[in-house]
C-alpha cells in the first residue's frame, strides 16, 4: 500500500526556538503509529505541524501528494486530518452534543455521526445537554475523540490520550480504539505510557530532542534500545 | 405620580442605551475586543441614514433596510482588513487602532458633514402619545425603541445560543486555536461578529438620529453610557445589558427631574454604585 503521509526533514519552530530539527516520517493508510519520547522531545509539535498550527520553517508535509506547508488548520481539516489536542481542550460553553456537532462542521462523507459516536461512546448520549467540561475527564476525553471524529478523518492524531486519567477510564478508551481506526483510518498516537502506546501500534517512532532517534516494529527492538532511545542515555 | 412618569420615560430611553450597548458586549464577548470607535460608529449609522433619507426621501424607519446592511457590509470588511490584524494575546493593540478609528471617523463626518447638529425626522411618531392613568404618558417612539431593543437582545440570544452561527462565535471566543481545527476560520468568524455588531449599531444609530439632533462630535459620550450599560449589567449577560441601559435611564431620568444639570452626572454615579457593591456587574456570566 502506498503512504498517505510523507514528513520529510521536518523543521518546526516556537518563534525562535527550534523544536524540530529534521524529522521524518511515512506513514500508510490503515495504519497506527505510535510517537514516543520523553517531555520536550518534539511529540506534539509534530502533531501541530501536521494540522498546520505549528510554522514548519523548512522541510515538507505531504498528505496524499498534496502539500501541507503553508495551509491553514481549517483547510487541512477538510482534507480530512483531525486531532484530539492534549489536555483535551473542549469548548466550556457549548453542551456535549454541540461539541460534537461543531466537530462535524466540516461534513466530510464517512462513517461517523452522533449518533455513531454515540454508539461507541453511549455515556455521551446520556450527557448530551450538559456542559462539556462538566464531566468527568476520562468522559471529557471520549467527547474530544468524537469531536475529532464527526469531520470523518482519514488521519487521526491522538496526542496524550491517558494524561491525566485514571487507569481503568484509559483502559477503556484504548479498548475502543481499534473501532476507530478498523474503518481504515490512520493514526498517530501520542503517548507517555510506551508500553501501551507500543502494543496499540503497528509501529513506532521514538523523538529525542526534535530529531528521530529509533523507529521501527514494536517487538523489533529491545527494551534497552528503546530505553536508550527514549532518554539519550 | 410625577415619579413614576419619570421612571416610565427612564425605562423606555433605556432601551436605546441597551442598543448602544449590545454590539459592544457582542464584541468584547467573541473576542475581547474592546471598541472604543462603537460611539463613532454609532453616529456614522446616523450620518449615512441622513444621506439614505435625503436620496431617496423615505422615512427614516424605512431607510433601516438600506442602513443596516450597510453598516454590516462595512463591519465585515472593518474586522477583515484592519481589527483582526490587531488580535492577539495583548489588549493594547485593538484599543490603539479602534482609538485611532475614532478620531479618523470623527474629522472624516466633520470634513463631508460639517459641525452643523443634524436631526431625522420621523414625523408623527416623534409626538405621538398614549396616557396610561393621569399622569403617564407614553410616547410610541421612546415604546418603539425599548420594543426594538427587547427584540434585537432576544435575537442575538437566539443567534448565539440556538444557530450554527452562534456555536462558532462561542466556540472561537473559548478557544481559538481549537475552533480552527473544527474547520472554522476565525478571520471569518470575527468578521462576522462584527457584521452583526454594526448590523445593531446601525438600528441604534437611526434611533439616536430621530430622538436627538446630532453631530460628528457625539459618539464618545454614546460609547460611555454603552460601556456603563454593559458593566452595570454583567459582561457578556445581553439580558443583563438592557438592564444595565434601564438602570442608566432611570438614573439619568431621575438626576433631571431633581436638576436638569444633574442628568448625566446621576447616570455616572449610578454606575459609580453598582461598581462599588457589585464589581462584577448585577448578573455576570457563569461560566466554567
Amino acid at each position: 500500500m502506498t503512504d498517505v503521509l510523507a514528513i520529510d526533514d521536518l523543521q518546526s519552530f516556537y518563534g525562535d526556538f527550534q523544536a524540530l530539527h529534521g524529522a521524518s516520517l511515512t506513514l500508510k493508510q490503515g495504519e497506527v503509529m505510535a510517537l514516543i519520547g520523553a517531555n520536550g522531545a518534539g511529540k506534539s509539535t509534530l502533531l501541530k505541524s501536521i494540522c498546520g498550527l505549528v510554522s514548519v520553517r523548512a522541510g515538507s508535509v505531504h498528505w496524499k501528494g498534496a502539500d501541507l506547508r503553508g495551509q491553514s488548520p481549517n483547510a487541512i481539516v477538510r482534507q480530512g486530518i483531525a486531532m484530539v489536542p492534549e489536555g483535551r481542550r473542549l469548548f466550556p460553553s457549548l453542551s456535549v452534543e454541540e461539541n460534537l456537532i461543531i466537530g462535524g462542521q466540516v461534513a466530510r462523507k464517512g462513517p461517523w455521526s452522533l449518533k455513531a459516536v454515540y454508539d461507541l461512546f453511549p455515556i455521551l448520549a446520556e450527557k448530551k445537554a450538559m456542559p462539556a467540561t462538566s464531566l468527568s475527564g476520562g468522559q471529557q476525553q471520549m467527547v474530544s475523540i468524537g469531536r475529532a471524529l464527526m469531520s470523518n478523518p482519514e488521519l487521526i492524531l491522538l496526542d496524550e490520550l491517558s494524561l491525566g486519567l485514571a487507569p481503568i477510564v484509559i483502559k477503556d478508551i484504548y479498548a475502543q480504539l481499534p473501532r476507530i481506526t478498523g474503518t481504515g483510518m490512520s493514526a498517530i498516537l501520542v503517548e507517555q505510557d510506551v508500553t501501551r502506546a507500543l502494543s496499540a501500534a503497528a509501529k513506532f517512532i521514538c523523538l529525542q530532542e526534535g530529531r528521530v532517534s529509533l523507529q521501527g516494529l514494536p517487538g523489533a527492538h529491545s527494551r534497552d534500545a528503546i530505553s536508550a532511545a527514549y532518554f539519550g542515555t | 405620580m410625577d415619579m413614576i412618569n419619570t421612571v416610565v420615560q427612564g425605562v423606555l430611553v433605556g432601551g436605546l442605551y441597551a442598543l448602544f450597548a449590545a454590539g459592544l458586549s457582542l464584541i468584547f464577548g467573541v473576542m475581547r475586543l474592546v471598541n472604543i470607535a462603537h460611539g463613532d460608529l454609532i453616529v456614522l449609522a446616523a450620518y449615512v441614514a441622513l444621506v439614505v433619507v435625503q436620496m431617496l426621501g423615505i422615512h427614516p424607519l424605512l431607510a433601516l433596510t438600506l442602513v443596516v446592511p450597510l453598516l454590516a457590509g462595512f463591519g465585515y470588511a472593518l474586522q477583515r482588513i484592519i481589527l483582526n490584524r490587531t488580535l492577539g494575546k495583548d489588549l493594547l493593540p485593538p484599543l490603539l487602532v479602534t482609538f485611532g478609528l475614532s478620531v479618523i471617523l470623527q474629522n472624516g463626518l466633520l470634513e463631508v458633514f460639517t459641525a452643523d447638529s443634524r436631526k431625522l425626522s420621523a414625523g408623527a411618531l416623534e409626538v405621538g402619545s398614549f396616557k396610561l392613568g393621569d399622569a403617564i404618558s407614553v410616547g410610541y417612539l421612546p415604546l418603539l425603541m425599548f420594543g426594538t431593543a427587547v427584540a434585537v437582545i432576544a435575537g442575538l440570544q437566539f443567534l448565539f445560543y440556538r444557530t450554527a452561527l452562534g456555536r462558532a462565535f462561542r466556540a472561537t471566543s473559548d478557544d481559538a486555536e481549537i475552533a480552527q481545527l473544527m474547520g472554522l476560520d476565525k478571520r471569518h468568524v470575527f468578521a462576522m461578529a462584527m457584521a452583526l455588531c454594526l448590523g445593531v449599531v446601525a438600528i441604534a444609530g437611526v434611533f439616536l438620529a430621530i430622538r436627538s439632533n446630532f453631530d460628528p462630535f457625539m459618539g464618545p459620550a454614546r460609547l460611555i453610557f454603552g460601556f456603563e450599560a454593559v458593566i452595570i449589567g454583567g459582561l457578556g449577560n445581553l439580558w443583563g445589558t438592557l438592564v444595565g441601559g434601564v438602570i442608566l435611564g432611570v438614573a439619568q431620568g431621575v438626576g433631571a427631574e431633581i436638576n436638569p444639570g444633574w442628568q448625566v452626572l446621576a447616570g455616572h454615579v449610578a454606575f459609580i454604585l453598582v461598581l462599588a457593591v457589585r464589581p462584577k456587574g448585577l448578573f455576570p456570566r457563569i461560566d466554567g
